[in-house]
């Protein structure tokens, strides 16, 4: 376990959020701190992706606080997000299949000189990101189309890191991948760990999130249904909370009579 | 994704890659990427079979280009390959196919179509299609006519409101595909039929209305109006200074990378390049000189590929519609305003289709009921594609509308000479377009399979 700071860079408190009729997120609690990565895991209608995208600023919160590094923020918007300094890399990656590694990862954030697309100094910031990410690509000038599934992964995370965000959200990232390549992401998302960024993981398969996140979050029809230290909780603890297979008959009696024998 | 060969790596991995400096593909125009001359400059020695490190010398030329052809990057390669066989064709069977008059005269018809081209690639990039540009082309003369002859006003004044009513008849075209989402196929079709009415319309009973071309625009973009009058410095002039501007950019861009430390082109490359231009230029003009001249039809048509050859590939406005040709999804989420660049892309079309109406005009010094008609939609379509702009969108480049209108051009003047039938020359264009979209389409399945594990 990395060293985590004491004030979360990002909290939620009590969070809700209703669709209509729909409660989809009802009293959820969640902290991201600098340098952690955070599984969000949980079965299918659960909450996870409203959650993200409450914290993305896709759907507004109905009630509750977001505390970004110890203060209340409302987040509205995407660009609100943006601003402070969430990236959202979604399953559907968004790249430019037509532009090559550099124009994706500065698309809609070109740099220029005198007026004029600088190509140069993007490639070379370029190259030195993927570089520190050890990310192997066969080259920045290739266009999106040439490569394969886990390389254009990669490149959608390294371009959510050029606003250098503090908070990393990834949906699924290793969703659809080869062997090989999910170890590729699994290292990209260590490596953000190591650069002390806080990352949020939404995954399905808990080899995945056995192997990189430092603590599970799991939700459970929207609500909280526990949070694990991942060195110290077993596979199958996380899938009892996650499909509830803690709440079933022979737990409640077991729970009942443990109460009444207290009484 | 995921069907991703793995086969096609092993191709491009290179034995010596540790003694090699790590080159990748220079500037998005660049063809052929070169190594760092010097190894430590390039900064990045990481090493990796999945990397593509070119080989030095030109056995790495050789490497690059079979990897780039594999991986569906074929560039102006095919229309080149198509226009030395198509000029052979046709200088074997007559000898006046090469000469200098019949140049000239390919030079100067190409242009007013070739303009059309340029609005069209914009919104093939798109991934769009306009069928309008031939209309708004012939109501654009008309409308220039009518202000001319029958209000007697400025030619230039009346030059500068008819590309002002071109863009606007373009923006509105824009605004029904972005806004309403009527497709483009149907908006544009819709002002096929409704701008060539009105153009109709305009001419009235008369038919033909006949442009004073003494002077003015008009007279400029006529048959017998030349560069500099003439001069034979005049077409030197001009290749001297495209060579040198080509000249000065790459060895500006040669030293900025060098000094960022990223993979730029050796010296001998760009020397290479720049005396490749040189005499295809010289040669050009030597040529045109050797008729009458470089006409000034093909001298603006050129200038406006320069132009927008660099809005397209260096500014952020030409980004933006390269992202939203290759993903909507894509722009969007980078903050681009989608429906902005489809607008702003349909008047640039209509922008040009409105300045090739002109040169239109210029060629018959009037505006005529069939200005604008029969086939010049399609030629101008065919040209961009043939030159090889892809009909998916986010690929191409607005060369594609010179080197297409030079085969089409080509193919007519030539079958002219050799007192072709018309219907010939549907053939044969139609079936050069057909083998352009499918090289199109097969480059780009293969773009997809070239992909790496």
């Amino acid at each position: 376990m990395v060293h985590v700071s004491a004030t979360p860079v990002l909290a939620l408190r009590g969070v809700s959020k209703r669709f209509g009729a729909v409660q989809a997120l009802t009293d959820v609690e969640l902290e991201v701190h600098a340098g952690e990565v955070v599984a969000l895991v949980g079965d299918n209608g659960a909450g996870k992706s409203t959650l993200v995208k409450t914290i993305a600023g896709v759907h507004p919160i109905d009630e509750g606080v977001i505390e970004w590094e110890g203060n209340a923020v409302s987040i509205n918007k995407p660009h609100d997000a943006q601003g402070l300094g969430v990236a959202t890399v979604y399953q559907d990656l968004a790249l430019c299949d037509n532009l090559d590694v550099v124009g994706n990862l500065f698309l809609g954030r070109e740099l220029l000189h005198r007026g004029v697309i600088d190509e140069v100094t993007m490639e070379k910031q370029a190259r030195d990101l993927l570089s520190t990410l050890s990310i192997r690509i066969p080259s920045v000038r290739i266009p999106i189309a040439s490569l394969s599934g886990g390389q254009r992964q990669v490149v959608a995370i390294a371009r959510s890191l050029i606003g250098d965000p503090k908070v990393v959200i990834l949906d699924e990232p290793t969703a659809a991948l080869g062997v090989e390549q999910t170890a590729q992401v699994l290292d990209l998302v260590e490596r953000l760990r190591e650069r002390n960024l806080g990352v949020i993981l939404i995954s399905h398969n808990m080899a995945d999130v056995k192997a990189v996140a430092d603590t599970v979050a799991v939700l459970r029809l929207g609500k909280n249904n526990g949070s694990f230290p991942v060195k110290s909780t077993s596979h199958e603890e996380i899938i009892a909370a996650i499909t509830g297979a803690t709440d079933n008959a022979v737990t409640r009696r077991a729970e009942r009579r443990t109460t009444e024998a207290a009484k | 994704m995921s069907e991703t060969s793995n086969k096609t790596v092993q191709g491009d991995e290179s034995p010596k890659a540790e003694k090699t400096a790590v080159a990748e593909a220079a500037a998005a125009t660049a063809t052929v990427p070169a190594p760092a001359e010097d190894p430590t400059a390039a900064g990045v020695a990481v090493v990796d079979p999945r990397l593509l490190v070119r080989e030095e010398g030109l056995k790495g030329y050789v490497t690059e280009f079979k990897r780039k052809v594999k991986g569906g990057e074929l560039g102006s390669l095919p229309v080149v390959i198509g226009l030395i066989i198509i000029w052979t064709i046709f200088q074997a069977k007559n000898s006046l196919f090469l000469s200098a008059d019949n140049l000239s005269n390919i030079s100067y018809f190409l242009s007013a179509t070739g303009m059309l081209a340029i609005g069209l690639v914009f919104v093939l990039l798109l991934g769009e299609i306009d069928l309008s540009v031939g209309s708004v082309s012939g109501l654009a003369s008309t409308v220039f006519a009518v202000f001319v002859v029958n209000h007697g006003m400025n030619q230039w004044l009346a030059l500068v409101l008819t590309i002002i009513t071109g863009i606007g008849i373009g923006a509105l075209h824009g605004w029904f595909f972005a806004r309403i989402g009527v497709p483009a196929f149907v908006v544009t079709l819709a002002g096929f039929l409704g701008w060539n009415g009105l153009m109709l319309w305009l001419l009235g009973d008369s038919g033909t209305i006949n442009i004073p071309a003494d002077s003015g625009p008009v007279h400029i973009l006529g048959q017998s109006s030349f560069f500099m009058d003439q001069a034979i410095i005049g077409a030197y002039l001009l290749a001297g200074l495209g060579v040198v501007l080509s000249a000065l950019g790459q060895f500006n861009e040669q030293r900025r990378r060098r000094a960022a430390g990223v993979p730029f082109r050796p010296t001998s490359e760009i020397i290479v390049r720049v005396v490749l231009l040189a005499i295809a230029s010289f040669v050009a003009a030597a040529v045109l000189n050797n008729a009458a001249g470089v006409s000034n039809a093909l001298v603006i048509f050129l200038a406006s590929l320069v132009i927008v050859d660099f809005v397209l590939r260096r500014t952020t406005f030409g980004r933006k519609v390269f992202a939203v040709g290759g993903g909507i999804e894509a722009a969007r989420r980078a903050g681009i305003s989608v429906p902005l660049v489809r607008i702003t892309v349909f008047a640039i079309s209509g922008g040009f289709a409105a300045i090739g109406g002109m040169f239109f005009a210029g060629q018959t010094a009037s505006a005529t009921l069939n200005a604008g008609g029969g086939n010049t939609l399609m030629l101008a379509i065919a040209a961009a594609v043939i030159g090889g702009t892809s009909l998916f969108g986010g690929r191409g480049s607005v060369w594609s509308a010179l080197l297409g209108m030079l085969v089409i051009q080509s193919i007519q003047t030539g079958l002219d000479l050799l007192n072709m039938n018309t219907s010939i020359q549907y053939m044969i264009t139609g079936g050069v377009l057909l083998g352009a979209v499918v090289i199109d389409s097969v480059s780009r399945k293969s773009q997809k399979a070239a992909g790496r594990g």
